[in-house]
């Protein structure tokens, strides 16, 4: 019995993070968000160089062959540097669907190229969670048409993955798609609305059941979100325990204060359980089959709660600093406000929980 | 990461099941208050006494207390020591206890051999109890100030003044108990800590009744009590250290993320039976929700609790994960608690032997000592302090002046 990281997952994960303090700083954030630059491509081309996007893609074909874990630790670092680069689509659930439900010709195809960061995918899963009122993407032959909202990571997309209305998983061209960006409060991650007709597709049909393996991408992206969320509180609450020992009113550090420490102790206690539960999950998604769904939805929804309440009160902290641009601490807020709505709410996931224990 | 057990630990899991299986009608039900309570004086050993025995002897109670000492002396292993707690809370069977979790392993760290020898047998076999004798009217959360004297008198400590919130003092045989012997010494460095029988002329016990309706604490009175002076543990104002010693081994104790487990399996089997106008509670989206944050929170500490037992298996210092889990369980036991009586309704405020009250009452008497709990073995507000100063290395709040007790 052995719940912990090992040294390889601890340097993996200290790399990126090691990478991103040199490559994603503040500013890099800043700059990026005042040109709408989702995918930082200078980022993008140093995490290639790790093998980052090829973490969940085999050796056969061009990857490195890790599991869940070790993408929730880089999706962990990313989400703590608010970086600028895609991942969760293209990286967590595109390769796992393209690998699931892909031919051999297809994964020849498409993982390679992901996994040397040659392309990106987007992912439009709507049609699966949370369809809205839009038209539906529905295939007819060997095309899909159809209106997707909420594709995640469009910006400079060369594929996306997209679920039709039957559940089905088909890959299309990005010069076939029309892309509508549409512009949220988190400006490190694009998200979009894609308008296609009769839009040729490559069909990932080498499954038996197609809705089961859309349904367990949708678990490693979730736990892949909560990572994100786990390391953009972290940063927040560093920010605030710095802040409260440095800052001074009335001749004293405002982390001396009780109403200003206890503040940090709650979200210190909040935020650290968390921490083991992303791990169980994407532990449980890579080995223990019978409880992946459940612990992936239960690290979504808490991680969701837990990092708006951590996002709020860290603010807090700051005081008037932290309501405003100066600080930039509301990059890390918007990425867990954003986090917390994409693949369900709380509310959406904790009731797929419910079903998964037969409570519904 | 590798969450199987080995061949060692899934054996040592095996023989604890059978063991459970063989022997569960042997003990002495599964929920009694305290192992401290004083049975009535009779010929042999009570039943409570002889399944501590029967679980010392097969190395499930008492596990890692030397031999000589009446224990079953075993190697520290944090792992058999979770297996044990999660197979008896499984098979909801009382589990053994180690004399007292407070007292005997300060003995044994910090007691001279004839010490050991008298107060350690005893107190693991059930025969000796124990109640803490801690807390004082005046000194809180600010126990260092506490103002119980004992002064010295030829070969005794002459003890006078006052203990308060001391569990099963009613029944209790000893206590353990700060004093101050020092008056002219900083208020750390003045006190001393002393053991002795409840029987000595001079204690006054009387019964504090709380919220629950039951006196489960009481207001200890000393008047000239007289205590030889061999019963000390520790040097005479050393009596400090020695009772974080003891504060150290409580706190580990509160908070159990397997008592939150099977709370929370309970409340699951409740909101499926339980009905409401004809329909089971668990129908209720907005009661089911609730129940969906809770398990997440549950798991989430389930785990927390996994991380801890690693870095111990490994002699790490768990740091954070173990801070807050006196603070995160209580609170946690608490709101599942809160929980059930909500989808009891009407129904979750029976008590007291009333028609129609569910699993007597216990949901109600849950909600009312978890919140004893919460303020008792350290205030979550002095948590609070503690994650944020010593996990989080926050400055501590400026001293107004240190008062001399």
């Amino acid at each position: 019995m052995d719940f912990a990281l090992s040294e390889e997952q601890q340097y993996l994960q200290q790399t990126v993070m090691d990478l991103l303090a040199d490559s994603c700083s503040l500013d890099v954030v800043r700059a990026d968000a005042s040109e709408n630059q989702t995918k930082n491509s200078d980022l993008f081309a140093s995490l290639a160089q790790l093998g980052i996007q090829g973490t969940l893609i085999s050796e056969d074909y061009g990857g490195v062959g890790l599991r869940l874990i070790d993408a929730a630790l880089i999706a962990e670092a990313l989400g703590s540097c608010v970086a600028t680069v895609p991942f969760i689509g293209n990286s967590v659930i595109a390769p796992l669907a393209i690998d699931l439900a892909g031919s051999d010709e297809q994964k020849n195809n498409w993982l390679p190229r992901l996994a040397s960061g040659e392309i990106t995918c987007g992912i439009a899963l709507g049609e699966h969670v949370g369809a809205r009122d839009n038209d539906p993407i529905t295939r007819e032959k060997d095309t899909i048409s159809g209106v997707a909202m909420f594709a995640l990571e469009v910006q400079d997309a060369d594929i996306f993955l997209v679920a039709t209305n039957e559940g089905e998983l088909h890959i299309v061209e990005s010069q076939n798609v029309h892309v509508n960006p549409l512009f949220s409060i988190d400006k490190t991650r694009s998200i979009g609305e894609l308008t296609l007709e009769g839009t040729p597709s490559d069909h990932l049909a080498h499954c038996t059941d197609p809705s089961d393996v859309l349904a367990r991408v949708v678990d490693a992206g979730r736990v892949a979100i909560a990572a994100d969320t786990l390391g953009a509180s972290q940063t927040m609450l560093n920010k605030a325990v710095e802040y409260a020992g440095e800052r001074q009113q009335f001749n004293r550090v405002i982390g001396s204060f009780q109403a200003v420490k206890h503040m940090c102790a709650e979200m210190a206690a909040e935020l650290e359980p968390c921490r083991s539960l992303v791990w169980y999950a994407a532990h449980a998604y890579d080995t223990i089959a019978q409880e992946a769904r459940l612990t992936a939805c239960h690290a979504k929804a808490h991680l969701a709660e837990v990092g708006r309440f951590v996002a709020r009160k860290a603010t807090e902290v700051h005081g008037g600093m932290g309501f405003t641009d100066l600080l930039g601490l509301h990059y890390w807020f918007k990425r867990v406000e954003l986090n917390r709505q994409l693949l369900g709410t709380p509310e959406f996931v904790r009731n797929i929980a419910a079903e998964v224990q037969g409570w519904t | 990461m590798d969450l199987e057990y080995s061949t060692e630990y899934q054996t040592f899991r095996d023989e604890l099941r059978e063991f459970l299986r063989e022997h569960k009608h042997l003990s002495p039900g599964a929920i009694v208050r305290r192992p401290t309570e004083r049975e009535q004086p009779q010929d042999g050993p009570n039943p409570a006494q002889r399944w501590q025995q029967l679980l010392i002897e097969h190395g499930y109670a008492a596990r890692t207390i030397p031999k000589e000492y009446g224990g079953y002396g075993a190697e520290p292993d944090p792992l058999k020591n979770h297996i044990i707690a999660e197979e008896f809370a499984k098979a909801r069977v009382r589990p053994g206890h180690s004399g007292d979790n407070r007292l005997v392993p300060t003995v044994l760290e910090l007691g001279t051999e004839d010490q050991k020898q008298w107060l350690v047998p005893p107190s693991i076999r059930g025969e000796m109890s124990w109640c803490q004798g801690y807390s004082e009217p005046g000194s809180g959360s600010d126990l260092a100030s506490l103002t119980t004297r004992a002064e010295v008198d030829g070969d005794d400590f002459v003890i006078n003044g006052q203990k308060i919130w001391t569990s099963g003092a009613q029944y209790a045989d000893m206590m353990f108990c700060l004093v101050r012997t020092e008056p002219d010494a900083p208020k750390h460095q003045g006190i001393s800590y002393l053991v002795f029988s409840m029987d000595r002329p001079g204690i006054e016990v009387r019964p504090l009744v709380t919220m629950t309706g039951e006196a489960t604490f009481n207001e200890v009175f000393f008047t000239d009590v007289r205590v030889p002076k061999n019963q000390i543990i520790g040097k005479r104002g050393e009596g400090w250290f020695v009772a974080n010693t003891t504060l150290k081994h409580e706190r580990e104790g509160l908070g159990d993320p397997n008592q939150a487990e099977n709370r929370f399996r309970e409340i699951v089997e409740l909101m499926e039976t339980e009905k409401v106008d004809g329909k089971p509670i668990m129908s209720n989206a907005t009661h089911r929700d609730r129940l969906l944050q809770l398990q997440g929170r549950m798991l989430a500490m389930k785990y927390n609790g996994m991380r801890v037992l690693t870095s111990q298996r490994k002699h790490e210092e768990p740091g954070l994960p173990r801070w807050i889990i006196k603070l995160q369980g209580c609170e946690l036991n608490h709101q599942m608690a809160a929980m059930a009586i909500d989808s009891l309704g009407e129904l979750g405020t029976l008590y007291h032997r009333s028609d129609h009250m569910r699993a007597g009452g216990m949901w109600q008497q849950r909600f009312m000592m978890d919140l004893g709990l919460i303020i008792g073995g350290g205030t979550a507000q002095i948590q609070k302090n503690m994650i944020g100063e010593r996990a989080l290395g926050l400055p501590k709040e400026p001293k107004i002046e240190e008062k001399s007790a």
